[in-house]
């Protein structure tokens, strides 16, 4: 790692400590009980005490703060993972979700003693309905695949209230694996549509899918190609010729903040990813909030409870018969939610625009920089992220994998590789408005330089990653014997 | 702007090399009858110390568990958090990683992961626990939907005892498969065995216990195991695992599947989330588990190192075919669980449910004293109970709370037949003193 010149650490907590060793502290029992377990059934008590670790506070803290910089952070690296926007997550914004009136709240707490938590939710979902140009929005869904299962399940309430049992929901080749999960967890058949020469929707493909069984299309904007549809207007007319709703997959909502609206272009239902375009941390995976905002014809769908308002009285409403149910045993992450609204305060309606508009002018100057070694997946201006192929690389034996991981070793983490599928050898680039121009740079010239490398040193490509803790793990390996858990010393 | 670096000279000169005109040039493909053509409407954007005092002021007109005395469950409790894990997990090295999808550059990430892995498949008594899915209710319907594909059956039975919103959320997964909810009565505060064994049959996929239950009340779960299996059924269990250092894992009691909430696992409040969802299950369920998985393998030298496996269960890969649609899921709050777990560790758990009980049951001792307040249901209870008033229970709640005493949850909201009911419970954080004046307070309002 750079600037550790600490030897490799190799530990898990189970392998520290001593017995008898504690970090905790626990008052003295204060009441007269004296032995409790007497008073539990007798088959309902722990036989034998969990094998779990002895260890001081001390050890506690080293370990974890050792394996922290076993990682790369956004806070450390740039991170350019396309589709998943690793832009700076403010630091203002910890500090907001941790005053003890949001953390300390508990969530069955009556509305009348929750009203500035219920006020928050309340104006963050109007912030959002008026980002996204929807008419309502629910703040209940814990990420965006579960945004998508509730968007996709009011699409389904709504046909059947019409009568109507359409089966199939079309998606494009090039969507996110969720979309087609999502579906299929809602009770449709997933038909898959091909993409155009240049991973756009094809209106001829698209014509002939439509039809009294579908109910609905489910497409991302920008697409995974990083491009806006030119013909999206078109696109979203045509499905409602066929009462076909049209769902939108704002995973990429980052490129078109203040400049264009989903529901103004005429989707009936789109998620939000605040741990993408509202700057709440990824935590290594999650957790993050997926609200789904929607036209009026499927509000009495949404979720419960909905916040509502009368004058300065906040309210939880849970009597929505039309409702598709819950999400979550409570009103959402509302963690995540404070510091989405943080966010959106601090910018306001002009930073919002200027958060987009340098979002795509940052991925275009590395398209550009980048356009003569590595193929561009598809021509013209790209939004907020750019796709390119290592197809001339892969001819040399140098793979986009190979690439991510010789990227490592000089100091970024990888771009997203092999996505969209539709995309030879594909390295999707976004670099978000929060990295400068000098940081871009630098990595385009790794970037080259590792192009060069390809054609004058594969080794060194081969060998990466060589400064990380481990270098390249044997996959297969992992999944023929699963090793799950630690079972004692290696 | 003090996120945004790119200065108008930046920018005109990225532009220059772009080979654009303008930034309007790059949005082209945008028809203009698609944009905005006024600025969003989301208020202005707000210096720091403004934005504080705002959002401060929004705080204080919540009723924290810091400003009041706590004794609200039903899902989420007021247990001590170790200061460490907050110092821990705002390390920006954990806090802004992505999914450690580059493996050599995710180890922090990943041996937490196969760590908390371990403490959770330890606890619950099980083989394997995956990494995390959003909470406990979305864990139990996770479990469902599993229950379905490795029985090919089409019910799943409840117990009563079942937290209401969990079941309310199996029904919204279950809707689209057309999975059918059957719910068992618990008449006694705990499953009618009588009536669950009736409803078990060919056409089960899962028999689902909470224990303790929603109510507080301990189950007998390894009769409720028998009578799943009896009927070719998986048997999935609710539980919390910050109870499990004192209970039995329900691995040990015939469990096939274990999920619960992790909040108690050094989780905040945060009015309901973000939380976290355990899920563990036996070896034979590894292929079809929902969500992310860590393994350990090695590297090209031999090292031991940890990689996201067996993903082909997983929708990046399996598209419309995955177990789950799950991707994000809620890894740092299981990393506030490992280090919580490892705090707490052998002996401290087992504390946190020894203390727990006891002042549960010293709390309930004293109330029942109370003239017209009784225990609702016979059955052995935890860190939680049911109480009956004699008067409105939200009408006390409101009025201990002026006292800034939180008594407890009013269970009509949630079960017509109990709104007579308060749901109290108690944790190892609350003294004596706070018992006591609970006792008090409650004495008076309903004398």
């Amino acid at each position: 790692m750079p600037y550790d010149n600490q030897p490799a650490y190799d530990k898990l907590i189970f392998e520290l400590g001593s017995p008898g060793r504690i970090a905790y502290s626990l008052p003295e029992l204060d009441v007269p009980v004296d032995d409790v377990r007497a008073r539990l059934p007798h088959g309902a008590l722990r036989r034998e005490a969990p094998a779990l670790p002895e260890v001081s506070e001390l050890d506690v803290v080293r370990h974890y703060s050792r394996l922290s910089q076993m990682n790369y952070g956004l806070d450390t690296h740039f991170y350019p993972l396309g589709s998943c926007t690793m832009k700076y997550n403010p630091k203002i914004n910890e500090d907001m979700a941790r005053l003890a009136g949001f953390a300390r709240l508990h969530p069955l707490m009556p509305e009348s003693l929750a009203q500035g938590a219920l006020r928050l939710m309340h104006e963050l979902a109007g912030m959002l309905a008026e980002i996204a140009g929807m008419d309502a929005v629910s703040l209940q869904p814990a990420a965006g695949a579960q945004g998508e299962l509730a968007g996709v399940l009011m699409i389904r309430a709504y046909h059947l209230a019409n009568g109507e049992k359409r089966t199939k929901v079309l998606v494009p080749d090039s969507a996110h694996g969720t979309n087609p999960a999502s579906t299929a967890i809602a009770g449709y058949e997933v038909v898959q549509l091909r993409s155009d020469q240049n991973g756009e929707v094809d209106l001829g493909e698209l014509d002939r899918h439509l039809g009294p069984e579908v109910a609905a299309f489910m497409i991302t904007m920008p697409n995974t190609l990083g491009m806006f549809e030119p013909r999206i207007v078109e696109i979203i007319e045509m499905c409602h010729a066929r009462g076909v709703q049209v769902y939108m997959d704002g995973a990429n909502l980052n490129a078109i903040l203040g400049i264009t609206r989903p529901g103004d272009l005429g989707f009936d239902v789109c998620h939000f990813n605040l741990h993408k375009t509202f700057t709440t941390p990824h935590g290594g995976g999650g957790p993050g909030a997926g609200p789904v905002g929607v036209k009026a014809h499927l509000e009495p769908f949404l979720p419960v409870p909905v916040v509502t308002r009368d004058d300065d009285r906040y309210a939880l409403d849970w009597k929505r018969p039309k409702s598709i149910g819950k999400l979550q045993a409570f009103q959402g992450n509302f963690g995540m939610l404070v510091r989405a609204y943080t966010y959106i305060r601090t910018m306001g309606g002009d930073g919002l625009r200027a958060v987009s508009e340098n979002a795509v002018l940052n991925a275009n100057y590395i398209l550009k920089r980048l356009a003569h070694q590595y193929d561009p997946a598809t021509p013209g201006y790209c939004m907020h992220e750019c796709v390119v192929s290592a197809r001339r690389q892969k001819k040399l034996g140098v793979s986009a994998m190979d690439i991510a991981k010789r990227l490592l070793d000089l100091g970024f983490y990888a771009p997203s590789t092999y996505f969209p599928l539709i995309v030879e050898e594909a390295l999707m680039i976004e670099p978000t408005e929060t990295e400068s121009r000098e940081t871009l740079d630098q990595f385009c010239d790794a970037m080259l330089r590792i192009a060069k490398e390809a054609e004058e040193d594969a080794a060194v490509i081969h060998d990466a990653p060589v400064t990380t803790p481990v270098r390249r793990l044997d996959q297969t390996r992992a999944a023929r014997e699963p090793n799950l858990r630690w079972t004692g010393p290696s | 702007m003090r996120y945004l670096p790119n200065t108008a000279e930046n920018r005109r000169q990225m532009l220059d090399v772009i080979g654009a005109g303008s930034m309007e040039e790059l949005l082209a493909r945008i028809p203009p009858k698609a944009r905005l053509a006024r600025p969003l409407n989301v208020g202005p954007a707000l210096a720091e110390s403004d934005l504080i005092r705002h959002l401060r002021t929004l705080a204080a007109q919540n009723a924290d568990a810091d400003s009041h005395v706590c004794f609200l469950g039903g899902g989420a409790y007021d247990h001590y958090i170790p200061s460490p894990i907050n110092h821990l997990i705002a390390r920006g090295e954990f806090f802004t990683a992505y999914t450690p999808y580059q493996p050599e550059a995710s180890q922090g990430t990943l041996r937490s992961i196969f760590e908390y892995q371990t403490m959770m498949a330890e606890l619950t008594g099980m083989d394997v626990a995956n990494a995390s899915i959003y909470d406990g209710a979305s864990s139990l319907a996770e479990a469902a939907l599993m229950a379905r594909a490795a029985t090919g059956r089409q019910e799943i039975v409840l117990a009563a005892g079942v937290n209401p919103r969990y079941r309310r959320v199996v029904a919204t997964y279950c809707e689209g498969p057309g999975l059918r909810l059957r719910d068992v009565p618990a008449p006694g505060g705990v499953l009618d065995a009588d009536a669950a064994r009736k409803l078990c049959g060919p056409r089960t996929a899962a028999l689902v216990v909470q224990s303790p239950n929603f109510y507080g009340a301990i189950e007998d779960v390894a009769a409720a195991a028998e009578i799943a299996h009896a009927a070719g059924a998986l048997f999935v269990v609710v539980a919390d695992p910050v109870n499990l250092g004192t209970l039995e894992g329900p691995g040990c009691l015939g469990a096939d599947v274990v999920v619960g909430e992790g909040q108690g696992l050094g989780v905040p409040l945060s009015y309901g989330g973000p939380y976290l969802g355990v899920f563990a299950a036996k070896q034979e369920f590894v292929r079809r588990l929902p969500g992310r998985l860590v393994g350990a393998t090695v590297d090209r030298d031999g090292h031991r190192g940890f990689v996201l496996t067996l993903q082909t269960r997983e929708q990046h890969i399996r598209r419309d075919k995955a177990t789950s649609n799950i991707c994000t899921n809620v890894a740092l709050c299981a990393l506030m669980a490992t280090i919580y777990v490892a705090t707490l560790g052998k002996r401290g758990l087992a504390r946190v449910g020894e203390l727990s009980a006891a002042k549960a049951h010293y709390a309930a001792d004293r109330l029942t004293q109370i003239p017209g307040v009784s225990l609702r249901f016979d059955a052995p209870f935890f860190k939680e109970f049911t109480l009956r008033l004699p008067k409105s229970p939200e009408r006390v709640a409101a009025r201990l709370a002026k006292a800034r005493i939180l008594a407890g949850v009013p269970l009509k909201a949630f079960d017509r037949r109990l709104a007579d009911c308060l749901l109290v419970a108690v944790t190892e954080k609350r003294t004596k003193e706070e018992i006591d004046q609970l006792v008090d307070a409650l004495g008076q309002a309903v004398a």
